[in-house]
This record gives structure tokens, sequence and C-alpha cells, in this order.
């Protein structure tokens, strides 16, 4: 039995310590929006949030990801409607979706650690995630997009 | 035919709500699993319900082409339906839906009218259900944005669809179809995804997501070369591991591999994980079979060999032979693309259950029919029981040919029906990169002459490669298809001669997005590159005057039997001056002729395929072995272009899975066994990669046409003429392996 919190809720799975969190969430938890892509840390396609670090599932054992919290697409926001998820709507990023869940929990963890990302910023950040059906321009856009909108909000009510 | 559809008799299965107005639209006459011709037989389904939402469901594999949505486009324009209020469904895998093959980028171009018909009797029923209320005639009512209004009252669709779907659908000859100016979303910019909110957080179902009551997870220990087969196994250590429930031992496949399974041993569990360590736990003996003589490396002589002595000429024009003794210039080059795999970003996955004699699955597929046939073939399950086996397609994670290939689905049914549980098979990314339908590697050797106005006075292009024929009959040597990319060549020689070489096969080879058009028009496209630095012109004025006159290729003259897509050369004509405005606009919008620094250049390169016409124009930069891609630019003339906004993303998937290509795609055997296994040995670009795709849609009248392949025959080329224009170096072999893409 391994404690931790997921997207709020503190929960109790019952799985081996050498399981990969992304078979824990995908197949225990029955959370499929990360998804499997290599198994190997390298595609992205599994990326969550553990204590708000962007990290890969699927290369994370339950061992490690235990009494830790942990935010999945999900959990990302309450209606859907978190900045980057609305700048991927806007500009019709996604093709076939597959990859756009891990795409967008590392995009949202690099805008939490910065506002307004440079070209560099966003391609060093997302570098990690592939997308086979070629969004990758797009993805810049609605990076950049998603900071513009949040820091407008944030002058408003500041 | 378009029919008002009677809720009883279709709605089951489909999940529509009673209450609801509904349309059968059939696409042309179908013929039922037993070959009697059926009354009435919708594609596709349009309905209304009393909330006024719309639901049209899709007889289309979605695969990542926003097909789903570019189809309801047709419909909700020509209803006026408010695209909040649209949604979509995939239809099940049945004969009785017409053709759901996604493949060949025919999708759209397909029942365009007969979509926007249906649209028109929606509108029109629900206009006379308005008239009716106001008592006042037909046109004195408006129908705008989901509503009907009468001077100044309004009323929404849903208050109206009861008493519309009481009323007579009315004939074909009265309907008023919007003209282009009063069109609200075809043809328009920005239209949204209709899934894009069910994607961004993580809802869509893919084939991988699947979940049913009882499931088990399945992977299967493949033989690493095809035809091989289990001598023996031992499943003790496997069947230790906490939560593996089963070990089955699939059947050995016997050619041809066709569609059927690869054989191997299952593992089925509770769960992914314990699936995934049972079968590392598995003790396997193989007996490889007669395959494992094959090495990629040894094969290329083999290669060359049958590229020197072509066993068949499938088009000649005049004597290249006799052109060449005259030429005042002559040039022969050979190229090489490496095997490629589909590498769709969500492996292969299938799930199946079995109750009685049901089966019904769940799985990313392109081809719902195809992979129905495949279980039915697989469970010796008669034609007649076809209603039995139902096929239910969830959203694909890229498809690109793989996925229209249900040996996957197969494997499903096989181990629900052995094992007694519901059975989710998943493919792990080494799964998916070792026992691919590739697309196979190819030699090509192109030669041409100059006369002393260094005009092109011949054109040779032979090409070798293991066929995708073989796949399905082995007795299949000589390579295949000259139709994509090389005997369908636009130049206006006088001399021509394309050929084929032949080979045998010892992998499993398939259509892999653009098929053959991937190294044709790379060789194609670099000759004519090499061509115009022999003559001293400039490559896109050389590109062309190659090729000449405004006209209709008129294949047939040169004796070359050339399918067009399987589309009549009437309605698509090949027409020269679309492919050359394609090449000035392209040309035109990347600067084409600009002063660029030391080390920096531009390559363009243009090709018909799929029907459409796309050029592309690549700027790289380089320094020693590194290169950067700078900026693409991609004319597209598809004709009419009914979600501009898809188009583009097309394009622009086209250049990045180009890149991809071009630098990283080899997949080699070594002793019959494929050496790569996941993105470390089989890479993928990178966003730091790509820059900023300009995507330029001409405008256009003509019947609309593919564009989910065509974008990626013309970039390699494209991209390699550039370097050589950056730095005077040619390469004749993709991959690129001596150069780093920074
Ligand atoms: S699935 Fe985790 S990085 Fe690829
Ligand atoms: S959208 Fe298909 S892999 Fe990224």
């Amino acid at each position: 039995m391994i404690k931790l919190n997921i997207n709020g809720q503190l929960t109790t799975l019952d799985v081996s310590e050498d399981m990969p969190l992304l078979w824990a969430l995908r197949d225990v938890a029955k959370l499929t929006g990360s998804k499997y892509g290599c198994g190997k840390g390298i595609c992205g396609a599994c990326t969550v949030h553990i204590d708000g670090q962007a990290m890969r599932s699927c290369i994370t054992p339950m061992s490690y990801a235990k009494d830790k919290t942990i935010t999945t697409i999900e959990g990302l926001s309450e209606k859907g409607d978190h900045p980057v998820q609305q700048a991927w709507q806007t500009l019709n990023v996604a093709q076939c979706g597959y990859c756009q869940t891990g795409q967008i929990m590392s995009a949202s963890a690099l805008l939490a650690n910065n506002a307004s990302p440079t070209d560099d910023d966003i391609n060093n950040a997302m570098a990690g995630n592939i997308c086979r059906c070629g969004t990758y321009p797009r993805i810049r856009a609605a990076i950049k997009l998603a900071a513009k909108s949040t820091n407008n909000s944030n002058g408003e009510t500041s | 035919m378009i029919k008002k559809v009677s809720r009883r008799k279709f709605l089951q299965g489909t999940g529509l709500a009673s209450g609801t107005l509904v349309l059968g639209v059939q696409f042309a006459p179908v013929f039922a699993a037993n070959h009697e011709p059926m009354s009435f037989s919708p594609d596709v389904f349009v309905s209304m319900d009393e909330t006024g939402q719309v639901t049209i469901i899709s007889h289309r594999s979605e695969m990542g082409q926003g097909i789903l949505s570019t189809l309801p486009l047709l419909v909700a324009d020509e209803m006026e339906a408010d695209w909040q209020r649209v949604t979509v469904k995939q239809a099940i895998g049945d004969a009785k839906y017409g053709s759901q093959n996604t493949d060949g980028s025919r999708s759209v171009r397909k029942n365009y009218t007969k979509l926007k018909e249906a649209g028109a009797i929606m509108r029109t029923l629900i206009q006379q259900a308005a008239a009716n209320v106001w008592a006042v005639p037909i046109d004195q009512v408006r129908i705008e944005n989901h509503q009907a209004i009468y001077q100044n009252q309004t009323i929404d669709f849903k208050n109206l669809v009861k008493i519309a779907s009481t009323l007579e659908v009315p004939a074909r000859e009265s309907l008023k179809l919007k003209t282009e100016a009063e069109q609200k979303y075809i043809g328009k910019p920005g239209m949204k995804n209709l899934d894009a909110h069910e994607v961004v957080t993580g809802q869509a179902k893919f084939g991988y997501d699947i979940e049913i009551p009882g499931m088990k997870t399945a992977v299967i220990a493949r033989p690493p070369v095809v035809f091989g087969q289990v001598k023996s196994f031992d499943a003790s250590e496997t069947l230790k591991v906490p939560g593996v429930v089963k070990v089955i031992e699939m059947p050995a496949l016997t050619p041809p591999a066709a569609f059927k399974m690869l054989g191997g041993i299952a593992v089925i569990a509770d769960n992914t994980w314990a699936a995934i360590k049972g079968r590392e736990a598995l003790k396997i003996e193989w007996d490889h079979g007669s395959n494992a003589s094959y090495n990629t490396k040894d094969h290329e002589a083999v290669f060359i060999q049958a590229l020197e002595n072509p066993k068949e000429v499938v088009r000649n024009r005049g004597d290249v032979e006799a052109a060449k003794k005259d030429a005042s210039k002559h040039l022969e080059a050979e190229y090489h693309v490496a095997g490629l795999a589909h590498a769709t970003m969500e492996p292969p996955a299938a799930t199946a259950r079995i109750n009685g004699d049901r089966v019904e699955v769940w799985a990313c597929t392109q081809t719902p029919q195809a992979a129905q046939g495949n279980v039915m073939a697989t469970l010796e399950i008669p034609k007649e029981k076809a209603a039995n086996v139902e096929i239910n397609v969830t959203l694909l994670g890229g498809g690109f040919g793989r996925k229209s290939k249900p040996d996957y689905v197969a494997e499903a049914a096989y181990l629900a029906n052995e094992s007694k549980f519901p059975v989710k098979v998943l493919w792990t990314r080494e799964d998916e990169i070792k026992h691919g339908y590739y697309h196979s590697p190819s030699y090509q050797k192109l030669s041409g002459s100059l006369d002393v106005d260094n005009k092109v006075t011949s054109w040779y292009h032979a090409m070798v490669n293991h066929p995708i024929g073989a796949t399905f009959d082995p007795a299949a040597k000589l390579a295949g298809s000259t139709d994509l990319g090389q005997g369908d060549m636009m130049f206006d020689v006088p001399n021509i001669k394309i050929a084929l070489g032949e080979t045998d096969t010892f992998m499993r080879i398939g259509w892999v997005r653009s098929v053959t058009n991937i190294n044709n028009v790379f060789a194609a496209s670099s000759f004519a590159d090499e061509l115009a630095h022999l003559a001293g012109q400039d490559p896109k004025d050389f590109l062309l005057q190659m090729i000449g006159s405004d006209r209709i290729e008129d294949f047939a003259a040169d004796d070359f039997k050339y399918s067009n897509y399987g589309e009549s050369p009437e309605q698509y004509p090949a027409e020269t001056s679309r492919l050359k405005n394609v090449i000035q606009v392209a040309a035109d919008k990347a600067g084409w002729g600009q002063e660029l620094p030391e080390g920096t250049g531009m390559g363009i390169a243009a090709w018909r395929s799929f029907l459409s016409y796309i050029a592309v124009v690549v700027k790289v930069s380089t320094d020693g072995n590194k290169v950067k891609i700078e900026d693409i630019h991609m004319a597209v003339d598809a004709g009419k272009i009914l979600n501009p906004d898809r188009v583009k993303s097309q394009m622009e998937g086209s250049a990045i899975f180009g890149t991809s290509l071009a630098f990283y795609g080899e997949i080699t055997a070594k002793d019959g066994a494929i050496e790569q296994g996941n993105f470390d040995s089989y890479q993928m670009s990178r966003i730091n990669q790509i820059p900023e795709i300009h995507t330029h849609i001409i405008k256009s009248d003509a019947v609309p046409t593919g564009v989910g392949e065509p974008g990626l025959p013309p970039f390699a080329p494209a991209f390699c003429n550039a370097i050589f224009a950056a730095n005077g170096v040619r390469h004749r072999r993709l991959p690129l392996k001596n150069l780093t893409l920074v």
C-alpha cells in the first residue's frame, strides 16, 4: 500500500514499490490522461508534476512517488481552463492529441517557474517532449500566448 | 441518398436519444456482408435532439487530420448550426457504413456534396417547421446560427426539432445550397477542433486508454524475425510475477504475413507493469526461420545489382540511350533512403471482449472494416455472422498507415477467446519499432542529359525496394510503386524511361505516410536540382522550365498505366500550371533569389501527389557538420479548402515528419531482426530543431484533394538541396548520418 496525494486527494494504491508511477496512475488510479510513449524517459508523453516539478512518470517508481504530491493533467485545473489549456485550444495545437497532455504538463511547469519564457527557454524546457504529428511551432506559440494572457490578467488584478 | 431515419431500425448502436430528428446519408449503394444489396444503409447520421444538440456520426477514423471536425463542417455550415452545439462521434466498423478506410488522404474529397445536402435538408426542415408555427410561407423564415427568424421573432432549433421530425424530407432538386459568400465555417481560418477540450484535459480516449470491466492487459513476446517460431519456452518465472494471470502461446505465422498475428508468447496480467515484467521473465528459445539470413548491410549489394538490371520499364518515351549519345552534358547519380518505421506516438493497442458468439473490439484503427475481417478470419467466424463482430474506433494517437494494418486487433480477439477474459493488447514502443510494417529501404539511379542550350533531353529513373506486395504475396518481387513519385513526374522531357528492379523481401513491408513518394521524390527532386547546377541555372527557374508549358500531363501517351490515386484523370487531371504555380508562390514567399550569408542556402522541391500540388522551400545555415533549419515555406494547392487550419497543421506535420526521416530515420535488420527499438535508437526531431513553418494555401475551386500525405515527399529533397546551396555538399543518402541538426 502506497500513500500519495494525487490531484489534491490523499490516495492509497495497492501497488508494488517498483511499479512506475505512470502505470499506477493509468491502470490502478484510472487516470489515463498521462500517456505511454516510450517507457524510458525520452518522449515526455507521461509527464506529470511531482511536488511542482515536471517529471517523467514512466521512470518514476512508486517508491519515489510515495508521500509526494502528484498533479496529472486531470488535476491541472478544475474546469480544464488553465491558461495553457486555453491557449492550446485557441491555437488548435493538437493533431492526434496523444502527446499533448504531456506537452501541457511540461509547459505549465515551465510557466510556473518562468512567467515570460523566450524561444530558447521554451525550446530547452520542451525538447524532452516528442510530438510525432509535428505540432512544435504551435506549442511554442501557445506557450507564449498562455504567458501573455497570464501576465495580462495578473496585471489587471494587481 | 438521404433519408429520414426511423428510430427503431437504425438508431440502436448509435447512442442517439429518442425525440431526435435523424437523417441518414448514404454515399453509394452498399452491399451487406452476405453480398445482398441493402435497401438503405447510411454512412453518416446527422441528428438533432430536443436540446438542439447536433450530433454527426462520422464514418471516418480520426488520425490527427482533424477529420472529425472537417466532415461536420460541411453539415454544420449548410444547416446554420452553432459550432458550439455540434458534436461528432465515431461509427462502429461494419460494411453498412461504406468505406471507412482513412488511408490515401481521401476522406474529404469523397462525399463533399452529400454532406452539404444533408445540412441543407436539416436547415430546410427546420425552416418549414418554423413556417408552420408562424403560419407564414417558408421563404419568409430566415435561418441563422441555430435560430429560425421571422420579422422580430426567433425560435431556437431545439424548439423546432419535434415538428421538423414529422415533415417530409424535401426533394434534392429543391435544396438551395449556400453560395461561397454565405458560408461561415467552410474555408474559414481558425475553426476550433471539436475534440480540443477533451484532448487538453486528458479525457480523450485513445486505444491505449480503453478500460472495460474485468479486463486484463497483455503484452506479447513476438518472434524477433518474421516467420520465426517458438521452439520451446519456460514461463515459470513469469507466473511468479505478482499480477500475471496467464501465459498463452500464440499460433505461429505462416506466409503471407498480411495482417495476421506474428505469433510468440503472450503474458496476460492484471496491469500493464505486471505484464511487462512477466514478459521480461520469459525464457524463450526461438527458431528464427529463413529470414534470419537477412542483413540490411549485406543486402545493399543485392539491391544495387537489381538496380543495374531493372526488370520492367513502366514508362517510356523516345530513346534515352540515343539522347545520352547526343548530349552536351550527362549526369548519373544514385540515391538511397533507409527503411522507416511509423513510430506513431501511440503504439498499436486493441481491446476485445467475447460474449457467446458476440465479439466487441475497441481499437485505434484506421480501417475498422479490415479489422472486422481480420477478427473474423482469426476466430473463424463465417461471413454471415459479420454483424456479431463490432469494431469501435477510438481516437488514434497517430496513424501514418500503421493503424490500417490490424494485426494487433487480431491478437486482442485471439487472446480474449483463449483466456476467456476481456483483453487489452498493448504494444510497447520497442514492439512498435521492432515489429512494424516498414517503409522499405530503397535504391535509385537517375540519369539525365542536357543539350547545348542546357535543355534536359533525357530523364531516366530506376528504383528498387522490397515491395509492399510481398507482405501479401511472397512471390511478389518487383519494386513498387512507380505511381508514387517516379513514373508520375511531370517534366516535359523528350526522352523518358522509368524502370523497376526486383528483389526478395525478408520483413513486413507496408505503407508509411506518402509511401514510395518518400524515396522517389527525394531522388527525383534532388536530381532535378543537380541538373540545374550542371546547367549553371537557378534551380527554381530550371524546375519551372523542365515542367514546361501549361498542359494536362498525358501519362497514357507513354504507355504508362498510371493509377492517379484511384481517381479518374478527367476529374483529377495532372495540371502543370498548378505545379508551376505552387513553385512560384513558395519561392516568392520565401524570398527566393535574395543574397544570403556565407554557409546559408535555400532549396526547393515540388511534386503532385495524392492529387495535390505542393512546393517546399527550405532555408538552412551550415557550420561544418552542423545544420540549422532557418525557415520553411510550403505552398499547397489541394483544390477547394474546407478547413484551412487543418491544412496548415498537416503541412507543419509533414515538414517535421520529413525532418525526422531526413536526419534520423533508419531501420536496419541484423540476422533478420530489427536493430532499433525505442526513441533513443530511432530518433525523432525535437522542438528546438524546428523553426516557424509558413503555409501558403492556393485559392482554388477545383475538387478538394488530400492534405495528410502530399506535404511530406518534397520536404527532404528541398532540405538537401538547401544544404547543397549552403555549402556545396550533395547528400544522396538518407538519413544524413554524419550531420548534426541543431
Ligand atoms: S513514456 Fe515517459 S518519457 Fe516516454
Ligand atoms: S499531436 Fe500527435 S503526437 Fe503530438
